[in-house]
């Protein structure tokens, strides 16, 4: 009984670990080819399959007007939306998370809980109901297609994720802390940003690195909302996959689009394993 | 503590995230009682027809979103039972644990838009791998994008690649947070894994399971990028869904008016379904 299950518990893992490697592999390899090896029939592994070239690599640092597909300008761009809407999402999310954990906010039938349901709802709204009027917004303030507008937007979509962390993280916190820091002669302000600040650096940590997951996988947003001037990275790729498609630029540029965001992946295990997440996280 | 503060802290947040939002709303409340396309791109008013119409006169729209009802609950099912295994099975001591844990959590990292590129070859009829390898073992092609009801599995499969990371992450957070005294009592009891599973750890983890699949049904009910890659809501409408429908009226059409309709319905029937499923949830799953 035990042995058969962990037979089936190792067959399970060793699966499920196939079939999330599979996709990357078959990039990888992809991305090595040449028009023949793609076309004249599938071939899986180079040397063996197929005589591998760097074509599809050195497409991706090429200018345009020389044939290449150059995304080093929209990964600095989407680098710069990303980090500043989240940057801009936890510092307020922060603060808003903190009075809904530690004050009690009464406005006729609105509670803590509504207020904090409201942040938190926003997430519910699916971009394309918000995409038509933002259009709209943006085009009047004449942020349309800048990153100064996607910056806007993507606060909207980050905000709701760093107070849903922060709220859970604050009721973890003792509220003792704060009282004794009062008692010790802090105002409320020093209260929270000498005391109960560093000592939420775990949450903050995990409320950062979902509010740069979740910028930086957005695609909507960027497609309906930029079009020339400033293109965002997610964009540029799938631009490349509707024109005529090599598929090894294709799979070159996805993979260099989609390896930062891996070392996150690391960085959530460590925490995840030394507990802290499962604070935070709940 | 001094009654100003609070607001200090409050105000800014909820007021970033209300100027932001306000103007959108309104807008498209505005707009869904305006004839805004093409012919006419302004904003008059025409009452209520556009309600009428969708109503009466719109059986894609429903159809979309039965699809998506369809697509969001069943991957959302599938997340939550192989995402429960996996952190099970990571929980406590295995080898290369922390390898798996990692390996297991990167596609969520992962953008899904620029990986549905990857899975559109993946999947491709004569040139991909996937029916390469069936046909080694005698399976005949199958069409996973161009068959109506294949395609939508094709989605699912990606969509179950793309997001059950993230209720593995919500689930074994969850795990090890349980306190380990129900534990030991169950171990002194000498109940067996399985009794354990029952009786002890689905309990304590109902709340949790809860609010992961909660989550995961508001993400999942978004479902966009995926379908606009992999198969454009082909063939035919066959994977369309109710974002995607919008999308098409909206921005391809230009039934400004129309969409926002479409929009602001769809927002009303997402909360009020999702508050509905939720307490059913909640009933289902926390039996005092």
């Amino acid at each position: 009984m035990e042995k058969l299950y962990t037979f089936l518990k190792y067959t399970f893992i060793t699966l499920w670990t196939v079939f999330i490697v599979a996709p990357f592999l078959w990039a990888v390899s992809t991305s090595f080819k040449d028009f023949q090896s793609v076309n004249s029939k599938v071939t899986y592994i180079p040397w063996l399959d197929f005589e591998p070239t760097l074509e599809g690599w050195r497409v991706l640092v090429k200018s345009p007007a020389r044939g290449g597909v150059d995304i080093v300008e929209p990964y600095f761009n989407s680098i710069f939306v990303t980090c500043t809407a989240s940057l801009v999402s936890i510092v307020l999310g922060t603060l808003a998370a903190y009075a809904l954990s530690r004050f009690t906010f009464k406005a006729g039938f609105i509670r803590n809980n509504d207020i904090t349901f409201f942040f938190i709802s926003q997430r519910i709204m699916p971009p394309i109901v918000l995409s038509i009027p933002f259009f709209i917004f943006l085009s009047t303030i004449g942020l349309l297609d800048s990153l100064l507008g996607l910056v806007v937007v993507y606060i909207v979509l980050l905000m709701p994720i760093a107070v849903w962390i922060m709220v859970d993280f604050f009721n973890r916190v003792p509220k003792e802390l704060d009282e004794t820091a009062l008692i010790d002669g802090c105002n409320p302000y020093q209260a929270f940003y000498k005391v109960v600040l560093p000592n939420s650096i775990p949450g903050l940590i995990v409320a950062g690195m979902f509010c740069i997951i979740f910028g930086w996988i957005d695609f909507f947003f960027a497609f309906i909302l930029t079009f020339t001037e400033v293109q965002l990275l997610p964009v540029k790729v799938v631009a490349l996959n509707s024109s005529i498609t090599p598929w090894w630029s294709l799979s070159a540029s996805a993979l260099i689009s989609v390896a930062p965001l891996i070392i996150v992946a690391f960085v959530v295990e460590r925490y995840l394993s030394k507990g802290n997440l499962s604070g935070a996280l709940k | 503590m001094n009654f100003k503060h609070k607001f200090v802290f409050l105000f800014p947040g909820l007021f970033v995230l209300i100027g932001i939002l306000i103007f959108p709303i309104i807008f498209t409340i505005r707009l869904s009682l305006s004839g805004w396309n093409s012919y006419t791109p302004e904003m008059n008013f025409i009452g209520i027809t556009n309600y009428i119409r969708l109503f009466t006169d719109d059986p894609r729209f429903w159809e979309s979103f039965f699809r998506l009802s369809f697509l969001s609950v069943s991957t959302v099912i599938l997340q939550y039972i192989i995402g429960f295994a996996l952190a099970l099975m990571v929980w406590k001591e295995i080898k290369f644990k922390r390898f798996f844990r990692v390996i297991f959590l990167i596609p969520m990292m992962t953008t899904p838009v620029i990986m549905t590129v990857i899975w559109r070859t993946f999947f491709h009829e004569s040139l991909g791998p996937v029916n390469d390898l069936l046909g080694h073992i005698g399976i005949g092609p199958i069409l996973w994008l161009s068959d109506p009801v294949i395609a939508k599995f094709t989605v699912i499969i990606v969509e179950v690649w793309q997001w059950t990371p993230f209720m593995f992450l919500l689930l074994l957070a969850g795990l090890l947070s349980l306190p380990k005294e129900p534990f030991l009592a169950a171990a002194i009891d000498g109940a067996s894994p399985f009794r354990k599973f029952v009786y002890v750890t689905f309990p304590l983890m109902a709340p949790i399971s809860i609010g992961a699949i909660i989550i995961r049904l508001i993400e999942a009910s978004k479902i966009m990028d995926t379908v606009f890659v992999l198969t454009s809501g082909g063939p035919g409408t066959a994977t369309e869904t109710s974002s995607f429908y919008i999308y098409i009226k909206g921005l391809r059409e230009f039934q400004m008016g129309y969409a926002a309709t479409l929009s602001f319905t769809y927002l009303v029937i997402m909360i009020i379904s999702l508050t509905i499923i939720a307490k059913v949830l909640t009933k289902l799953m926390i039996k005092e």
